[in-house]
Order: C-alpha cells, then structure tokens, then sequence
C-alpha cells in the first residue's frame, strides 16, 4: 500500500512537474505547479508531516499559486510561447548543464550512507504535528520566525514601491 | 528574562526593525517626505551608536537559543552594516530628490533591508543565516528597480531577482544536504562533524556556490555589471558595500564555525576563485567607459582580493577579510556618493567617463574626495585601501600561496589605470561645453568628508582595529594555525 | 518502508527539472513558477531527512522555506507588472541576461 500510494505521488508529481516545464500556455503552466504541489504534500503525509502538508497546499495552492494566476489574467498573457523556436547555442549549453546537475546530484544521493536511528512509528508521527513544531518555532527559531514576519513586510513594501501605478513623489525644494 | 536579555544583546537590530515599520506607518497615514527621512535618520542613529557600543564594549555572546551571536565578528558586521545604511540613506534622500523618484516606500525598505543583513551578520544557524539572507535580497531585488519607468532600472531588478531567486535554490539544496549529512543546521555542531561523505561535500559545494553567487565572484558574477549599472547609484553604493560586508561575514562565519577542518581542502577552490576574480574583474574594468559599470567591475575585482583572504584559511585571513570590509565600506560608498552627486545634475545617463571632463575644477571639493576614494581603491598607501589589501595578501603569504599572491599584486597594480584614468578626465581634460554643477547640500559633502576622513585614518593608523579583529578568533578553531 | 534515498532522489529529479525550466524557458512568470519548482522539490529533501532522523528541525526550515517563497513571489511578481507597464516584454531572452 506504502509504496503504490509512493509509485503513485512521484509519477504524479514528475509527470506535473514536466508538464508544467514544458506547457506552451503560461495558465496551463500554473495550472500544472498547483497539481504538483498537491502531490508534494502527498509526500509530506507519506512521511508523516501533516502539518505541513496542510500549510503547503494553504500557501502554495492558495496563495502564492492564486497570485500567479492572478498577474497572469491582469496581464493577459495567455498567448502561446514556442519553447524550442530553433535550436540554439544557449538551450543545448542549458541541457548539458542539467545533466551534469542532475547526474551529480543522483550520484551524490546515492551514495547516502547516513546510518538512520530507528524510531517507533508513535514517535514519527509526534515529529510533524502541530504541537512539535510551533513548540520549536517559538522557542529555538524564535529570532528566525520574528525574522519572517519583516521578511513578509518587506515584501508588501517592496511590491507597492514597484507596483503602484501613481507616481506621486513630493518635490522639495529649499 | 532570558528574552528581554536576548533583544538588549541584538539591540541594533531591533530598533532598525522598529524604525522600518514606524517609517512605514508614517507613510500610511501620508507623512511628509522629510518627516520620514528624518524619522529614518534618527532611527539609524541611535542604531548606529548602540552599534559603535556593542563593538567596543560587548563581549561575544550566543542569544536566542544558539541562533544567533553578539559581540565579536557579529558586533563589527553589524557596525559596518549600520554604518553604510547611515550614509546610504543621507545620500540616497539626496539622489533620489535629484532624479525625481523619491518614493517614501524606499525608506522602510533600507530599513528592513538592514534587518535582513544585521541577521545574515550575527547568524549562528544556517536557518538565520536562509531568513537573513533572504529578508536581505528580497529588498534588494525591490530596492534594484525604484527607478521603475526607466527601463534600464526595471531591467536591472528582474536580472537581480531571476539571478538571485536562482541561487537561493541552490543555497536551500546545500543547507538540505549539510542538515542531511550532520543532522543539524547549527554551525557549531556542524564544526564538530568530521565524517566527510559525499553528501556533506555536495552540500558544502552548494553552499559555497550560492554564497559565489550573492557575492558576485568569478564565475558566478554575471548580473553583477548590469544590476548595478541599472540600479539607483547610491542603492548599488548600499549593495556593493553593506549587502556584500553582511554576506562575507556571514560566509566567513560559516568557514570559521561550520567547517574549520575543511580549511585547508578549500584553500585550492578558493584560490582558483580569486584568481580568475581579480584577473577577469580588473581586466573588463579597464575597457569600461561608464563610471558606474567600470566601479561594478572593480567591485568583482575587489571580491577577488577577499577571496585570498579566504583562501589562506587562516584567522589572519579572517581577520583581513574583515578589516577589508570596513576599508572597503568607507571607501566605496564615498566614491559612488560624489558619482551620484555627478549623475543627479544631469541625467541618469551621465556617467560616461568622457562627460567627467573638466569637472574636478568646477566643485574642487568633490574632485578631491573623489581622488582620495580612487586612489584608496586602487590601493595606493596612506589610504585605508592599502592597509586592507596589504593585510589580505600578507595572510596568503603566511598561508604560503605566493603565486596567487603575486598576481594579486599585478592585477592591484593594473587597477591603477582605470582608476587614475577618471582622475586624468577630471582634471587634465578639458570639457566640451560648460556643465554647471549645483552646490551639493551641506549633510552631503560632510558625510562623504567624513567618510574621506576615515579611510585617510585607516590608512594611516589601522592597528588598533586589526589587533581588535585579530581577538574576535581568539577561540577559533584555527587558532592553532595563526602566528 | 519507502527509503529515503527514493523521496531524496525523486527530489533531485524535480529540483533539476525546475533548473532546466529556469534555463530554458524565456516566459518571465513561467521562470518565476520554476524558481518554486526548485524550493519545493529541496522541501520534499528536508521533510525527508527529518522524518528520517526524527529531529523537527528540517520541517521548520521548510515552514520558513514556505515564507521565503511566499515573499520571493510577491516581489517578482512586481516586478513582472512594473515591466509591463514599461511595455516591456516579459520575454526574458530579450533582455540580456549574459552580457559582458
């Protein structure tokens, strides 16, 4: 059952993911990172982190995915975009790249030796609950999550100072 | 109260967090323009004096569950820090009234912007060091693109943010694989894990990389040129000075705390860096005809320097990359102030090298300062340049990386010739028409003098801040390694 | 029990398919949509080692991984409509990413 629903979630997600790379539309692109982060959170409870698989669909999802759409239906863009125009230097230098990335970065996973402690499955699921984690986030990361709140201010500033459309600056002159 | 405790320890911070959002109310409720400068000046005052304090009275610390340090190397980063938004802000109000984009948004933005980099500075956690990090470019990224209906302005953000959301994810990757590998992401505790295994390597390589990234060395530089070109002058004076000072400490941090063991394995990665750094920063400098793009290259160029600091992997090293960042803030954010000054009589295009013809007659003061900055970042001695530049390559020459070294010094000697090269427009040419330059304001020629000031007595007197530095390392790792 | 190498390489997998896109796609917005592609992909990392050593400390880094997102998208997104309002394209082949 464990590894169907695994088998299920990771070709899920891939297939979205390649989806998404390669849609032409910009809306079927978004469309396709919704899918997939509804099956990455598919992963997050197939390893026992409820609450962020809530959080993950609530942010992603809900948020940041429905600002995309957003700024995309505001800015019409839904016109097709010819991904492989003609093959250039720059795409075949990017693919390469990829690779390269890629077989590092599966050589360097497969390589993991890490000897894991073992844990009753009582204890697995107290790790992603609520209760364990805010009960960290406001001890330990107390000075990170604070650090978040002016993260996210910054952000809405920074968004008004580019995005508004009045210019309305006050001249001064003495 | 451990807590109350905790934010008297981290108080610049703290009181440059409250100042942005007391900033941003005021411009809420429609305050005028120079209320909200003022408020912001008085703001980063007192954070600047309780900074000077810290650095001069507070001993290092660990606050907030391990998360973060005080005193030490994190009371000098946030000091520099401090410091460069103080003058950043005075000339950037200036600038920005010049060039008619004086949004009272920028303020609280530099504000949290200077949040963003005190936390990257003082982190003790590779979580801190993520949240810094990035309240730190997130900034940045809006702070790149205020002269939005320009558009090499709006250009320069996306670069900087597509770049920069870029190298985050590699950052994430590289924090992933070291927490995989050690189980932690404190830095001390990641010190203490000396397994080696390939997944501790990629996540040390990651890191590493993205940190190259956001400190714009060598082969990872290439939106550095055109975002600070199309920056704000005074904003790129504040990436390049603050921005880069809050990374490299961070960065240092990091190679002191999290990988003392590792010193010696990386000294060939990073001497590889500062080589092709210095070499390819100051040889596109030179054939730059813009002032601000020849002053972003010689920015690259400068991080090269820093990279055999580095690369000695030693607290000597350390401890010279650090003086190199105080040196570097006083005298980089005074050569882009006069630029500024330049620009803002004019248009924003006025920074081609040729239109400076004539121009160190007209206002004699700001010629002057503009020499002494050059001539302290081309590193000539009686500057705060050389000392920095002599500290860093006598450290790689203890570290015994004489070639790097020796290159170094060419490539320091060939950055002459761009530097000079404005000088000789400045004075030894003579105009084509007559550009008048208004009188610059009182507060702006006075802190760009002070600033002047400061890297003479750095160039003259540096001891007593190196031997400072020198003591932050006192229970270091490397100690043993150090003379 | 599904081991971790499988969750850890199925998220190597996505963070490079989020590179490629980066790499290759010109659409401003789609590149954004990779650039969180990326985060997730390292997400399903994190989750992964922390579920494997029973220690809370990955799953919060992916809490603040999630807020960092959050806030890189806002400002990118701004930056995109500030472009447009510029009549700019958000065609980012045609603003020069790699110039001397």
């Amino acid at each position: 059952m464990e590894t169907f629903f695994f088998v299920f979630v990771a070709t899920f997600a891939l297939g979205t993911a390649l989806a998404m790379v390669l849609s032409k539309n910009t809306v079927n692109s978004a469309l396709f990172l919704i899918l997939h982060m509804l099956s990455v959170s598919g992963f997050y409870l197939s390893l026992n982190a409820q609450f962020l698989a809530v959080i993950q669909i609530l942010v992603y999802a809900g948020a940041i995915m429905v600002l995309f759409l957003f700024v995309i239906m505001v800015l019409n863009m839904d016109e097709d975009e010819q991904i492989v125009t003609k093959v250039d230097f720059k795409q075949i230098f990017a693919v390469l790249v990829t690779v390269i990335v890629l077989a590092q970065l599966l050589y360097i996973v497969g390589n993991f030796t890490g000897a894991l402690p073992d844990f009753s499955q009582q204890e697995l699921m107290a790790i992603g609950t609520v209760e364990a984690i805010g009960d960290e986030m406001f001890t330990t990361f107390l000075l990170p999550f604070e650090a978040t709140a002016i993260l996210l201010t910054a952000a809405v500033v920074g968004a008004m100072l580019l995005a508004q459309k009045n210019v309305n600056v006050e001249d001064e002159i003495e | 109260m451990e807590i109350i405790n905790d934010l008297l320890l981290f108080l610049p911070a703290t009181i440059v967090a409250i100042g942005g959002l007391t900033v941003m109310m005021l411009d809420g409720y429609k305050a005028r323009s120079r209320t909200i400068y003022t408020t912001t000046m008085v703001f980063l005052g007192i954070a600047l004096g309780v900074a000077s304090w810290d650095l001069l009275m507070q001993a290092p610390e660990l606050i907030f569950s391990d998360m973060a340090g005080a005193g030490g190397t994190a009371a000098f980063g946030t000091f520099i820090v401090v410091f460069g938004t103080f003058f950043t802000v005075i000339l950037t109000h200036d600038y920005l009234i010049g060039v008619k984009h004086n949004f009272p948004q920028v303020y609280p933005l530099l504000m949290f912007c200077t949040f963003g980099m005190i936390v990257l500075a003082t982190a003790n956690d590779l979580v801190t060091v993520f949240v810094g990090l990035e309240t730190m470019s997130v900034c940045l990224y809006a702070l790149a693109g205020i002269i939005r209906d320009k558009r090499l302005g709006v250009e320069s953000a996306l670069k900087y943010f597509v770049m920069g959301a870029f190298s985050t994810g590699f950052f994430l990757y590289g924090i992933t694989l070291l927490y995989g590998a050690t189980g932690s992401t404190s830095l001390p505790e990641i010190g203490a894990y000396t397994d080696g295994g390939l997944i501790y390597w990629g996540g040390v390589s990651l890191l590493l990389v993205a940190f190259m990234f956001k400190v714009s060395a060598v082969p990872f530089h290439m939106w550095t040129p055109d975002v600070y070109t199309g920056s704000p002058t005074t904003i790129t004076a504040y990436m390049s000075t603050a921005g880069k000072t809050a990374s490299f400490v961070a960065l240092v941090l990091i190679l002191d705390r999290a990988m003392p063991f590792i010193a010696t394995e990386l000294t060939a990665t990073f001497s590889i860096i500062a080589l092709l750094t210095m070499i390819l920063g100051n040889a596109v400098a030179m054939v730059q005809d813009n002032v601000k793009r020849m002053l972003a290259y010689s920015s690259i160029a400068h991080v090269g320097y820093l990279f055999v600091g580095l690369a000695a992997g030693s607290v000597a090293g350390y401890s010279a990359v650090l003086f190199y960042l105080l040196a570097y803030t006083f005298m980089n954010v005074g050569a882009f102030g006069v630029v500024a000054y330049y620009e803002k009589n004019h248009d924003v295009h006025f920074n081609n090298v040729e239109s400076y013809a004539g121009l160190g007659y007209q206002r004699p003061i700001m010629g002057v300062l503009l020499s002494i900055f050059l001539f302290s970042l081309a590193g000539i001695p009686i500057s705060a340049g050389f000392n920095a530049k002599y500290l860093v390559f006598s450290a790689g020459i203890e570290a015994g990386l004489v070639s790097l070294v020796v290159v170094g010094v060419l490539a320091s000697a060939a950055s002459a010739y761009y530097y000079l090269r404005v000088m000789v427009y400045l004075y030894f040419r003579e105009g084509k028409e007559s550009v008048s330059l208004i009188e610059p304001k009182k507060v702006y020629s006075f802190s760009l003098v002070f600033l002047a000031l400061l890297t003479l007595y750095f160039g003259v007197v540096p001891g007593g801040v190196t031997e400072m530095i020198y003591g932050y390392f006192s229970d270091s790792m490397l100690t043993a390694t150090a003379p | 029990m599904i081991g971790l190498e499988l969750y850890l390489g199925v998220s190597a997998v996505l963070f490079v398919i989020g590179v490629l896109g980066v790499l290759i796609r010109k659409n401003a917005i789609v590149v954004f949509m990779c650039v969180e592609l990326m985060l997730s992909a390292v997400n399903i990392s994190l989750v992964a080692f922390s579920a494997s050593m029973g220690d809370v400390h990955g799953m919060i880094l992916v809490f603040f991984v999630l807020c960092v997102a959050a806030a890189e998208a806002c400002v990118g997104l701004a930056i995109v409509i500030a472009i447009y309002r510029n009549n700019i394209t958000a065609d980012i082949s045609k603003i020069n990413l790699l110039r001397w």
